[in-house]
């Protein structure tokens, strides 16, 4: 049994030290999974992860003010904000100069409706002092302090300067001090007026109405996936048809089933009125409100609750209730001691699913939601296509995109990204 | 199931109560719709404790009860709500026919354990009941769309025509209004184009990768994974607010560098936008389907002398077929279903059914949505029952019972 070789490394059969060879091959292995893989990488990389990112710079970039007014903001460094007077004549004279640039441009109407954002009056203000600063040549017409004050007389009032400065530097966090009912002040971050108080109010009830709505969900799946898990796997079979057609059904499908039924001349309004529970002038109004956002999405969002706490159950033995019971235990002590604990692997899963699904709902809070009834999504939306004001809807989604994975890291610690199942 | 328990007559102190309340119930009903509950409670519940006392006491033929019960109440029926009540009616009497015997024979413990008490079995029924209830929840907005998509006037709600089962309260014209009005055709036109094309390309990109994800050794496989599934648990919000700013970018210089035509651009921003938004969906199922496929046959088929090509197309797709076909489908339904996105990232030529519907929801609200709806919950009935199929046969490959 003596080796020639036996004191030298072993040798692969192609004459190189096996150690050497294994480890080419393992290489060339990962080499061919990341091939595979690499497309679909730097396909979702490049249209998925790089838009998401461009939000995220979105929320803090402030070009605008620096890149219109480029040499008023140099000036207005050496102008003390808090000093309560007016800047003086180089600041104008530099105001004058970047104006006519940007009125050449067509660029003095977007800064205007950028500083709106902070001040209102700020857009009429650029848009009709334009006019008149485009007749005014930065050579010869100065000085220009009194001139521009005669334009409109808000350009002597320091309140517009202390805005234009406080708003100059190319990286802000105003924007995310307006998504939390702050702004940006020469003093600091200060509260919003009163009546502008709206994004946090509208944070707090996004989060209460998607724990209603993960609640309700709860209540309603719980029993359905017990029944769903213990009856007979023909009959759960063509029950579970019963959940995973709403499931596979379009949302605005869904969505507009339930603007039927919900409606004051509606389907169960109707109903009600036929049967005589309700007098035809006391509709009730289940739609444009609150309860008509929780009732559709709870009926939207139920099936994502009733599939993991269905996947957790069937592997609950359900010997372990009879065990409970034939020691003595009563019905209601078997399910809460032995039962429940069991299934709370379910509950969490579908929870958070349903809490995070809950909680960027767009389409059926804006049909059925009325104003009341709306989230914070929707604000996003009305950001994005009427008020124009990008940063802060980039600001909103990014603390809602926060939010988001924070629960999700928490549903990998709880379930694990790979158990997610579908249908 | 044979019957576990023996069973036997109950008790009428038992029967009649129970009997009673349950046609008081729907007295109720029909005396409220009629003026007054309590009489009609008072009403119900007598009638049918007198049918139930005459079959137990008098008739003793079980038969000959069931015709008596329909006919009772199909003229019931008939006097308080015409055809519609006479079927409510007929339906009401096998219920009531059915519910007396099964009370009075002592049928309802037949399938039960033996040993259980009567709050037990009161229970038992109570929880079946609570969880029809819910599933009555999750059924019926999408049932009440579709005959109200037959309404031949434009409410959205049933007609009194259409409650007497009148031919002329239905009509197809909300179906015909689909299919001959230039907008709906258009967005249903793009929305044929759309969902394909980017389920083609999620489902190549996202097959291969998964087959890569399952190989042994694969580098930062939890990262690439929640990569991968990130565009499923970001809200579709964020993505679309995102998708926005850089599509619209990409777009601008599509259309300015390249000078290619602005409708083309826009049907690529919304295509590459749906892909990534179904990848997730193709690479869950695949490599579920995956898990369960032996490697050494591919191995096998190494051996014989066939290629990785070969391996891949002879021996290793027809098996992980069900599982990509069904991510597709999860991917088409994705892309067919979606208005955020579409919405932010496309313009009015690249307007889809979904987004048709969404202002149609949103501004002038016209029956023709609900004829939609119900085209669309027929297309949702075939997918599912495809995919169910398609796993029933994955299963059935990879040795597994059904279920």
């Amino acid at each position: 049994m003596t080796d020639t070789t036996s004191d030298g490394p072993m040798l692969a059969a192609d004459g190189t030290p096996l150690k050497k060879s294994l480890a080419r091959a393992l290489r060339l292995q990962k080499m061919r999974a990341l091939m595979l893989i690499a497309p679909l990488l730097l396909f979702v990389l490049f249209s998925f992860i790089i838009p998401i990112f461009s939000m995220l710079s979105r929320s803090v970039e402030n070009d605008i003010v620096a890149d219109t007014l480029p040499l008023t903001v140099v000036e207005l460094q050496a102008w003390n904000a808090d000093s309560g007077e007016l800047p003086d004549e180089a600041v104008y004279a530099a105001f004058v100069a970047d104006m006519v640039v940007a009125i050449e441009a067509k660029k003095h109407t977007r800064l205007g409706t950028r500083l709106n954002y902070e001040q209102t009056g700020m857009s009429s203000l650029f848009r009709k002092s334009g006019r008149k600063i485009k007749r005014m040549d930065p050579a010869t017409d100065g000085p220009f302090k009194e001139a521009l004050i005669d334009v409109d007389k808000k350009w002597g009032d320091v309140e517009t300067w202390r805005v234009i400065k406080t708003h100059s530097p190319r990286i802000t966090n105003g924007y995310f001090l307006n998504a939390v009912d702050m702004r940006r002040t020469p003093e600091g971050a200060q509260a919003q007026p009163e009546d502008k108080q709206i994004l946090v109010k509208l944070f707090g009830r996004t989060l209460i109405m998607s724990l209603i709505i993960t609640g309700s969900c709860i209540l309603l799946g719980y029993p359905v996936a017990w029944i769903l898990a213990n009856l007979p796997m023909r009959t759960a079979n063509v029950l579970m048809i019963l959940v995973l057609l709403p499931f596979w059904t379009s949302l605005l499908v869904r969505t507009s089933a339930w603007k039927v039924m919900l409606q004051q001349q509606g389907v169960i309004n109707e109903v009600l009125v036929w049967l005589g529970m309700v007098a035809d002038d006391a509709r009730l109004v289940m739609i444009n409100n609150q309860t008509g956002t929780i009732i559709a999405m709870t009926h939207i969002l139920l099936p994502f609750m009733i599939l993991p706490m269905y996947s957790v159950m069937q592997t609950i033995n359900p010997s372990y209730l009879r065990a409970a019971k034939s020691m003595g235990a009563t019905n209601w002590t078997a399910f809460w001691r032995v039962y429940f604990p069991l299934s709370i692997p379910g509950i969490g899963a579908g929870s958070i699913l349903v809490f995070i699904l809950a909680i960027g709902y767009y389409i059926t809070p804006e049909i059925v939601g009325g104003t009341k009834g709306v989230f914070i999504s929707n604000r996003i939306a009305y950001h994005i296509s009427s008020s124009l004001n990008w940063g802060l809807a980039a600001a909103l989604g990014t603390i809602l995109l926060a939010v988001v994975l924070i629960l999700y890291w928490a549903y990998d610690k709880i379930v694990g990204i790979d158990n997610v199942k579908l249908g | 199931m044979a019957a576990l328990t023996p069973i036997s007559r109950k008790p009428m102190s038992l029967v009649l109560p129970t009997v009673a309340a349950s046609g008081g119930l729907l007295g109720l009903f029909v005396g409220t719709a009629n003026g007054s509950g309590f009489l009609g409670i008072i009403i119900g519940a007598a009638i049918v404790t007198a049918l139930a006392a005459l079959y137990i006491f008098a008739l003793k033929n079980e038969q000959m009860a069931k015709w008596i019960s329909l006919a009772v109440f199909l003229v019931l029926g008939f006097i308080f709500g015409g055809l519609p009540g006479a079927i409510l009616g007929v339906i009401a009497g096998w219920f009531f026919h059915w519910f007396t015997y099964w009370m009075y024979e002592g049928r309802y413990r037949q399938h039960l354990l033996p040993y259980l008490t009567p709050g037990q079995v009161l229970w038992h029924y109570g929880f079946r009941v609570i969880c029809g209830a819910i599933f009555v929840f999750l059924i019926t907005p999408i049932l009440v769309v579709m005959p109200l998509s037959f309404n031949a006037q434009d409410f959205f709600t049933f007609t009194p025509e259409m409650l007497r089962l009148d031919p002329a309260g239905y009509s197809l014209k909300h179906y015909e209004d689909f299919f001959t009005n230039n907008e709906w055709q258009r967005s249903f036109k793009n929305s044929l184009i759309i969902a394909p094309i980017a389920t083609i390309i999620s489902v190549s990109l996202g097959t291969l990768a998964a087959i890569g994800l399952s190989q042994s050794h694969v580098p930062g496989r939890r990262a690439i994974m929640a990569i991968m599934i990130s565009p499923m648990i970001v809200p579709l919000i964020i993505s679309a607010t995102g998708m926005f700013f850089f599509y619209s970018d990409i777009g601008n210089w599509l259309e300015g560098t390249l000078g290619l035509p602005k409708t083309f651009v826009g049907y690529v921003k919304v295509i590459l936008a749906h892909a990534v938004l179904g990848i997730p969906f193709v690479i869950i199922t695949v490599t579920a389907t995956l898990v369960g496929f032996d490697r050494s046959l591919t191995r096998a088929a190494a051996n014989m002398g066939a290629d990785p090509v070969t391996t891949f197309f002879r021996v290793q797709m027809p098996l992980i077929l069900p599982g990509v076909i069904s991510g597709g489908l999860f991917a088409f339904i994705t892309s067919f279903d979606e208005v955020v996105v579409v919405l932010f990232v496309g313009s009015a030529s690249q307007k889809t059914l979904p987004w048709q519907m969404f202002t149609g929801l949103r501004e002038q609200i016209s029956p023709t949505i609900l004829a939609v709806a119900t085209i669309l919950v027929v297309i949702s009935i075939a997918l599912l029952t495809t995919v169910e199929l398609l796993r029933r046969r994955s299963e059935r490959l990879r040795g597994m019972s059904p279920g």
